[in-house]
């Protein structure tokens, strides 16, 4: 692939060429004999990275064929394999899309579907990765995709932490799985595990985290530079390289823009008059409906400027202490008891500046959808905001309703205007 | 001497009255009772305490209203159930309530409950295989500081020796309820299957040395009973729970035996016996890492279908009817990989849905009278 000035080309140019070479990297990796892992999205990368192995996530790559209206497709390849329905549709792409790939690999012929899909291309793998701190859906649907390709499953169980702070006990754990991991990966790759570039690895990682974190604290100026949307779409690199300095890269590239612009008086909707509204979004964009869900709140002056999501990948800890990374992989908000929950989104909503909440009841996310309401009324009684919730799903096109959805935006615009 | 009918009406009375089960245990201990949320709670130490664990699987064609405040429709139908009955106040005469927190949905539920009574939340490890030691030194502490809280809720102290004896009489309780599924198998036709599903059940309102005294009692009686002549289908479970009693009604109506089940209200709870351990809380741990075939326990290997596929060849069952909790996606991973390795090894099998709030049949009766047919 063509190469990038990375001084010149704008922060856009630079998500798209580095996601890109992600892609190409793995086949590439694929082409020379090397290992290919795919991973759950909040699943520590840092032991693959130190140890060579190419990454692909199948959560972002299903947020994208959802986002390029190819899910549906896949979705169906995954229905007949006996998926049911009500499963998340982040895995059903992504089972979907998997099969494809095995039939490929077994006929030697690309089925029509994967000759026709506009999701990405990308190798199987070798060995598969995950990690349960936002869902215990990702241990199943990686149990599957082990099982059904007959490859190594390296699994970071965090397990749900019904009291706060992280318990040590909690911490321990998790990094004696780390270690397990080492030794799990020692053995795959038949190479002793390379622990001075592991510790680089861990603090590329933590540069990666610093600038995506600065990104979103652009949205709590008023007005505010930031359209949060756009996190959405950066979101793919803090999720797939935030072990490489391909994020560190893009996100400092988007930070310099966006201070240009906030110097300039040019925010999220042009004029400073434009934002009328600020609201935070709870839960996973609606990629098939990116664009709708997006337009839907400018119609009415909102600019997202809070949520609770991107913020999933603030993976702030120690270099070089295992404990310190188990416990920043750990209490990602979700993971986490209501109480500190609760209070978690509350600080983004507060810091945000919003006036109102969007709450995404999720048909794929239980975890994320099930308690909305108490996490908005926890928020309503501290600050008096008002909140709506719209039905829809991150990649299953089916489920959404652009009338119900532009109904109950307006209705929270109403809400925030008479407050 | 009882009956097999006197007895089975005993353990119906129990399945059937949970609350009155619960009063009469007050009533004779002077103790109280202790809700268990599915699934796989370590509930030795809640017998070790001297309270009565009792189980909390939502109700039958429970009509749910109120609930919905609070759960989507997408949660599945157990958890609507359950939430109802917080909601009315069922559980409220609990003098504490345990949460295990294995699927996305339970771990809400675990922050939403409604109950009066004090509520514990626990986790179990899920790395369970390939970091096995780790995740019993995980599994002991969270069940150390259970036990800790239920002795400060309920102001009791758990001995050692105490949990050590409630570790064995579960142990006893499980193998007679591996021995009574066996012998139900040995002579179908004879226990009808709603009265195998009322027996099982009754164990989780029941004191289990009562449970085991009853049923070994009955398992007596089972052995030295004349054979009932059968020419229906012998087949396999597999699933969450097998309700309402309806669903089990049609299976008789078209001529199907439970030869085993795999499911998570019954046998996955004594298919294997806790090990033995100086310690008793790590006993505890080592079994929950030792536990195979439940959707809800992480394995990479993926051992259920061997473990129905076997269960199949041992009882010499004819099919394995996969009964679907609507709505539980751990389950509904699972099945994709149950449909091939079932065609791989000649399995004949059939799902249908289980909605422990419906009071509509009609779905399943076609689907179960299609499936004997083409059996």
């Amino acid at each position: 692939m063509d190469s990038i000035n990375v001084n010149e080309a704008t922060s856009k140019e630079l998500l798209g060429y580095f996601q890109a070479k992600l892609d190409e990297e793995a086949w590439e990796a694929k082409r020379n004999g090397k290992l290919v892992c795919w991973s759950a999205s909040v699943a520590p990368p840092e032991f693959c990275v130190a140890m060579d192995i190419a990454l692909v996530y199948p959560e972002t790559h299903a947020a994208g064929a959802g986002a390029r209206k190819a899910s549906m497709d896949l979705l169906e390849v995954a229905d007949q394999k006996g998926y049911n329905i009500d499963i998340c549709s982040y895995a059903r792409t992504n089972l979907g899309y998997m099969e494809l790939l095995k039939q490929e690999a077994m006929s030697g012929e690309k089925p029509d579907k994967l000759k026709n899909t506009k999701a990405a291309y990308v190798p199987l793998p070798d060995l598969v990765i995950t990690c349960n701190n936002i869902c215990n859906t990702l241990l199943k649907w990686y149990e599957n995709l082990a099982k059904e390709l007959n490859i190594p499953c390296i699994i970071i169980d965090v397990p749900f932490n019904h009291t706060m702070p992280v318990q040590r006990h909690c911490k321990e754990y998790i990094a004696d799985q780390y270690r397990v991991a080492i030794k799990q990966l020692e053995e795959i790759t038949g190479r002793a595990f390379d622990y001075d570039k592991f510790l680089k690895v861990q603090e590329q990682t933590q540069r990666t985290v610093y600038w995506w974190n600065k990104i979103a604290s652009y949205a709590t100026r008023k007005p505010s530079p930031l359209n949060g949307f756009d996190l959405f779409n950066y979101m793919a690199l803090i999720v797939c390289a935030r072990s490489r300095d391909y994020g560190e890269i893009t996100f400092r590239k988007f930070c310099e823009e966006l201070e240009a612009k906030d110097q300039a008086g040019q925010y999220a909707f042009g004029p400073a008059e434009a934002e009328k509204h600020r609201v935070t979004w709870e839960g996973i964009a609606v990629w098939t409906y990116l664009g709708a869900t997006f337009k839907g709140l400018k119609a009415q002056g909102s600019v997202m400027t809070g949520s609770c999501y991107p913020g999933m990948w603030s993976l702030v800890y120690t270099p070089g202490d295992l404990e310190s990374m188990a416990e920043a992989y750990t209490k990602v908000y979700i993971n986490t008891c209501g109480a500190n929950r609760y209070e978690e989104f509350y600080k983004v909503v507060k810091s945000s500046k919003s006036d109102g909440m969007v709450m995404h009841l999720n048909r794929s996310c239980k975890l994320m959808g099930l308690l909305n309401n108490e996490g908005g009324e926890y928020v309503n009684k501290k600050m008096g905001i008002p909140f709506v919730s719209f039905d829809g799903d991150q990649t299953d096109p089916r489920v959404f309703s652009e009338a119900q959805y532009v109904n109950r935006v307006q209705a929270l615009s109403e809400m925030m205007d008479a407050q | 001497m009882s009956t097999i009918k006197e007895l089975i009406a005993q353990f119906r009375e129990v399945a059937d009255n949970p609350k009155k089960a619960m009063d009469d245990y007050k009533k004779e201990t002077g103790k109280g009772a202790v809700g268990i949320m599915p699934v796989y709670c370590p509930e030795e130490i809640v017998h070790a305490a001297g309270y009565l664990p009792m189980g909390m699987w939502g109700a039958q064609k429970k009509n749910i209203s109120k609930a919905r405040s609070f759960l989507p429709p997408f949660a599945c139908s157990v958890m609507q159930s359950v939430m109802e009955l917080q909601l009315d106040g069922v559980y409220d005469e609990l003098d504490a309530v345990i949460f295990s927190v294995p699927c996305d949905t339970l771990k809400c539920m675990s922050q939403k409950w409604k109950g009066k009574a004090p509520q514990i939340v626990f986790t179990h490890p899920q790395n369970r295989k390939m970091a096995m030691s780790a995740a019993n030194v995980f599994a002991r502490e969270e069940y150390a500081i259970l036990k800790q809280k239920l002795e400060d809720i309920l102001d009791v102290r758990i001995s050692v020796k105490a949990l050590k004896n409630s570790i064995a009489v579960y142990n006893e309780n499980r193998a007679a309820c591996r021995e009574f599924s066996d012998l139900v198998a040995e002579n179908p036709g004879l226990i009808s299957l709603k009265d195998r599903h009322a027996v099982i059940k009754a164990r989780w309102f029941m004191e289990k040395s009562r449970h085991t005294a009853m049923l070994k009692e009955l398992n007596d009686l089972i052995r030295s009973a004349d054979k009932v002549p059968f020419s229906g289908k012998r087949v396999v479970v597999s699933g969450i729970l097998l309700e309402p009693d309806e669903v089990l009604d049609i299976f008789e109506e078209f001529g199907f035996a439970i030869v085993a089940d795999d499911l998570a209200q019954e046998t996955r709870n004594f298919r294997q016996d806790v090990p033995e351990d100086a310690d008793p809380l790590m006993a505890l741990a080592k079994a929950w890492t030792a536990f195979d075939g439940c959707s809800l326990a992480t394995d990479a290997d993926k051992p259920k279908g061997d473990i129905l596929i076997n269960a199949v060849k041992k009882y010499n069952a004819d099919a394995v009817i996969v009964c679907m909790m609507k709505f539980c996606d751990p389950e509904e991973f699972d099945y994709p990989i149950l449909l091939q390795q079932f065609a791989a090894a000649g399995v004949k099998n059939l799902q249908i849905e289980i909605d422990q709030e419906t009071t509509s049949f009609e779905q399943v009766r076609t689907r179960l009278q299609t499936f004997s047919e083409v059996l």
